[in-house]
């Protein structure tokens, strides 16, 4: 119980005069995290999009051979980047391109290398994630689509993608979280986020059990708002349990000046008996019996 | 012939090795009902499929107004904007609620604004009786009320031929009759249909051509009366034989 309340006393004296390094470092982690898991969202949509392109025997020779090279080259860039380490690929990034290109290619931005470094990284695991999202959407999707004359373009972009999109948001938010922690071994090109701070910080006091404490706390409040957020996204995009049935009346409002011509016919809701009958008339037919 | 929608000439599938049509002609003038029987295996599906150009024929000719659509240079989509597909398995867009799946190909395909579009929609919704579920989503509806906004939906499109394929067999019984009485008023007010069907009833009262197809060949073809009640074939007595003991 002393130890406890030892640690506590630490930890509000380190907060206290530590809170805007510390909450400074948590900006920069969720911000670097936020546009690395869209950016590599976006490379792992357009990864996953260029390997479900159909492709059969009938389509012509250059086709094939296009697409067959695309489709060796996203999986060259899966493979290398789910296989290493981002520690040592920042490492061969930051400091190796300037080293290999004489310095023709190097970045004078921190922030560009860690975004470009992190979004390589997330766009190579959301790679097979979009094609694995895509691949689930059931078929008979894409023919009512191509039914009323969609082209594959507009299929996809209306369709498949939207309903891809839902199927893959637990993998976006597995990658947002990894994001959010793995940021940590960014501190190896010198990028100063949140855990740079518990380093930095520990140098000057030693306190490093109190400052781990923080670092813990601020690490699962950022998860925990992030898996929040995302449970809320997908609630959103499920649309509501239930619907609000609509009259009549309500359309015509909703419709501006329309008039219905077609009032009359038998399956307007209202015309119930004279529905039914048609129904009997067709399900049993004109002279039941008589087969 | 001024009326002819669509002739299909020497029409052949095979996939791979296996040939399911064979040499399969007929012809679809404006209001014609045509009601396409058979067992299962036959292919009745892939014959509608080859129509809509979901599948591409192996040989043969498909004329849409004397136009052979089965060529290299022909624009699919647009093709297809002209024949609706209705399907067994409904295939509403399940990221849509009922008014959008009917008003999507519209705005997208015919380029109409979304004012128009969605007029057009709640008209056809209130057609087959779909009206007070626009906001539901496909998941919340019955089959028997998807497959209605699924005819909503292609009849939205304005389509010159409507294409069935199944409608109403994954359906319950009792919704059967809701869907066979949208098609039998459609039928009623002129529209050009071809049915693949098991309901002999909807095919001997509604149709005006039947269609019996065995083995990926056209076996026996004719009006209901001679097909149905009188048929000429041995292999189509047997069929009706059958299906009227189950
Ligand atoms: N995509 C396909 N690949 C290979 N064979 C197929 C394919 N589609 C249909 N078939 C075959 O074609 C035959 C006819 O199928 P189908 O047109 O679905 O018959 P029906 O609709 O009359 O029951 C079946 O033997 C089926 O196995
Ligand atoms: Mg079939």
């Amino acid at each position: 119980m002393n130890l406890f309340s030892k640690l506590v006393n630490d930890v509000s004296r380190l907060w206290a005069n530590y809170a805007s390094a510390y909450l400074g470092g948590m900006w920069s982690t969720l911000k670097l995290a936020v546009v690395a898991t869209v950016i590599g969202v976006l490379i792992g949509l357009v990864c996953g999009i260029l390997n479900t392109i159909p492709c059969g025997k009938n389509d012509s020779l250059p086709r094939r051979v296009l697409l067959g090279l695309i489709r060796f080259v996203v999986r060259a860039y899966v493979e290398i980047f789910r296989g290493t380490p981002m520690v040592l690929q920042a490492v061969f990034i930051y400091y190796g391109l300037p080293y290999f290109s004489n310095n023709t290619l190097r970045f004078d931005d921190i922030w560009a290398a860690a975004i470009l470094i992190v979004s390589i990284n997330t766009g190579a695991y959301m790679a097979e994630s979009v094609r694995g999202g895509i691949i689930s959407v059931d078929p008979g999707q894409t023919e009512g689509a191509k039914a009323i004359g969609m082209t594959h373009v507009q299929t996809m972009v209306n369709v498949i993608l939207p309903q891809a999109f839902r199927n893959i948001i637990p993998q976006i938010g597995n990658n947002f979280i990894i994001n959010i922690k793995d940021t940590s071994v960014m501190f190896i090109i010198g990028f100063t986020e949140f855990f740079a701070f518990h380093r930095y910080i520990t140098g000057v006091n030693n306190m490093y059990f109190p400052s781990a404490t923080i670092e813990m706390i601020g690490y699962l409040t950022m998860t925990l708002v992030a898996s929040f957020l995302l449970r809320w996204l997908e609630k959103r995009l499920d649309g509501s349990d239930n619907y609000e049935l609509v009259s009549d009346d309500q359309l015509v409002m909703a419709a501006g000046t329309y008039s219905y011509p077609d009032r009359g016919s038998p399956f307007d809701e209202r015309h119930k008996p004279s529905r039914e009958a048609v129904i009997q008339e067709v399900k049993f037919g004109r002279n039941r019996g008589e087969r | 012939m001024a009326d002819t929608i669509l002739e299909i000439r020497h029409l052949s599938k095979s996939f791979g090795s296996h040939e399911v049509l064979k040499d399969i002609d007929f012809t679809v003038s404006k209001g014609d009902v045509t009601a396409i029987i058979g067992a299962s295996g036959s292919g009745k599906s892939t014959l509608l499929r080859c129509v809509n150009l979901l599948e591409t024929p192996t040989s043969g000719e498909i004329l849409f107004h004397g136009k052979d659509v089965t060529g290299r240079g022909v624009n699919a989509p647009e093709y297809r904007s002209h024949v609706g597909m209705v399907f067994q398995s409904f295939n509403l867009f399940n990221n849509m609620t009922v008014l959008e799946n009917c008003i999507v190909g519209q705005v997208k395909v015919l380029k109409r604004s979304k004012a128009e579009a969605r007029e057009t929609a709640l008209r056809y919704l209130q057609y087959v009786g779909m009206a007070p579920f626009i906001n539901a989503r496909p998941r919340q509806i019955s089959g028997g009320q998807k497959q209605r906004v699924a005819i909503a939906r292609a009849l939205a499109m304005g389509p010159e031929v409507l294409l069935f394929d199944e409608p109403t067999s994954a359906l319950d019984p009792e919704m059967v009759g809701e869907v066979l009485a949208v098609m039998q008023h459609l039928a009623g007010e002129g529209m050009t249909m071809l049915v693949v069907t098991h309901e002999m009833a909807f095919a001997r009262d509604v149709s005006t051509q039947v269609v019996y197809m065995n083995q990926g060949v056209i076996c026996e073809q004719g009006p209901p009366a001679d097909v149905l009640e009188n048929p000429q074939r041995q292999e189509t007595r047997d069929f009706l034989a059958r299906f009227r003991k189950n």
